[in-house]
């Protein structure tokens, strides 16, 4: 069976080492937070300035001055930090976030990474911090559905929207396999409900 | 140092300055600052911040005043920047899209005096089009140059009669670093204490970046959901 996203949430955080300095992306990897193991020492980097950052807030726990990066407010634990966001993103740039797990609309086999504009002539370009995060954590892992909703693959040979960063990304996570991808082109490191034999036959990109 | 009103803190602003506006979302949105700037009347202005406003306040009022000629800003786009979406398609603003390291970086630049600094965010994006390259020690880098800002208007926790700030929680975001990159840098508080009411070593933006404080009332401002 091919994996819901929750329990795609569920094998990124599998992935992340103890005691990692991570950033997740805003939309479907925020999810992962949900299950990191507690005791695991995992610290998570918000954008807009804070590190060990606790879960959603709710109730009288809600502080306007106390958001995550898409402006959900959000909770400190202790050992928290708050920076400005030069900081914050020296942190990314510098190489000092072991973990980020990104969306994206597409990935190449060498790991190119489009996830901030559709391309659209009417589109409002927006792109946040997915640049900077892309070509600074250790290691970028995408989490996204294999095919769009069109059945088209989202991992291509090369990406046809316009990119947030060349060779950054190390792995995709998809509902159908998990890939790893790079200079070395794509690896297939485990499959969900599909064979390797499936996939070369839905994917233009050669697998090993 | 300390303004008796927001209308006197933000006097003088001049039409076609760049004006740096803090906060993200609402978080560290300097609400009564820029209330005040409508209503000193500066127009034809260029806004670097994050956001380019949520809903009917703060930035997206001032937007809706028509006193925006362009906005730098990371990421104009969300459920509620209706104001600033209808501007665009209509032709009404120039919008220039910066990833927001790089609109951290480029102020902080300004701040620290640098002239410009290769950087490898953006490096092969529509984003670096046109822009100098250089490869140094085999990873590429992109050229970028300062953001100075004429004006400086941020929102920070608690100040004292030198100027020196601390901030809350994430809402300190763009506060430091912009307080360091305009010419004049007027700051709202909730809060002023005496001279030596803060411990020095807790202060986050020393006075020497800030020109002008004023005290506002706590703002029970609607915290976003979900985008």
């Amino acid at each position: 069976m091919s994996l819901t996203p929750d329990e795609l949430a569920a094998v990124v955080a599998r992935d992340i080492p103890p005691h990692s300095y991570v950033n997740l992306g805003i939309g479907q990897p925020t999810k992962v937070a949900d299950h990191l193991d507690a005791d695991a020492g995992i610290v998570l980097h918000t954008e807009n300035g804070m590190l060990n950052m606790g879960p959603a807030a709710t109730g009288d726990q809600v502080d306007p001055d106390l958001t995550n990066a898409g402006k959900v407010p959000v909770t400190e634990l202790p050992g928290a930090s708050y920076f400005h966001h030069a900081d914050s993103f020296l942190m990314m740039r510098g190489g000092h976030l072991d973990v980020c797990v990104l969306g994206a609309f597409q990935v190449s086999a060498a790991g190119d990474l489009a996830n901030w504009h559709t391309g659209a002539p009417d589109a409002i370009p927006a792109v946040g911090g997915a640049m900077d995060l892309a070509i600074g954590a250790k290691q970028v892992f995408v989490m996204m559905t294999l095919f769009d909703k069109k059945g088209r693959p989202k991992l291509v040979p090369a990406c046809t929207y316009p990119l947030t960063g060349l060779r950054c990304v190390s792995r995709v996570y998809s509902d159908l396999a998990i890939i790893d991808v790079g200079p070395d082109s794509a690896k297939v490191r485990e499959t969900f409900g599909v064979t390797v034999e499936e996939l070369r036959k839905r994917l233009d990109v050669p697998l090993t | 140092m300390i303004a008796e009103s927001v209308d006197e803190a933000v006097a003088g602003i001049e039409d076609g300055s760049t004006v740096l506006v803090g906060g993200f979302g609402f978080a560290g949105m300097p609400f009564d600052l820029i209330d005040g700037l409508i209503r000193q009347g500066a127009t034809d202005l260029t806004i670097v911040s994050n956001n380019a406003g949520n809903g009917d306040v703060g930035l997206a009022a001032l937007l809706k005043a028509g006193r925006v000629r362009k906005v730098i800003c990371s990421f104009p786009r969300q459920s509620d920047s209706y104001v600033f979406d209808e501007l665009y398609r209509a032709g009404r603003i120039e919008l220039e899209v910066v990833p927001q390291g790089n609109l951290a970086e480029r102020m902080r630049a300004a701040g620290a005096g640098i002239g410009a600094f290769f950087c490898p965010t953006g490096v092969g994006t529509p984003l670096a089009e046109g822009k100098e390259t250089r490869t140094i020690d085999g990873r590429d880098y992109v050229l970028e140059y300062p953001i100075k800002g004429d004006v400086a208007l941020i929102s920070a926790h608690r100040a004292d009669g030198m100027g020196n700030l601390v901030y809350r929680k994430t809402a300190r975001n763009f506060g430091p670093v912009m307080a360091t990159a305009a010419t004049r840098t007027i700051v709202q508080v909730t809060e002023v204490v005496s001279t030596g009411g803060l411990d020095p070593e807790a202060v986050v933006t020393p006075g020497i970046f800030v020109d002008r404080v004023v005290r506002v009332e706590a703002r029970n401002y609607t915290v976003q959901g979900a985008r």
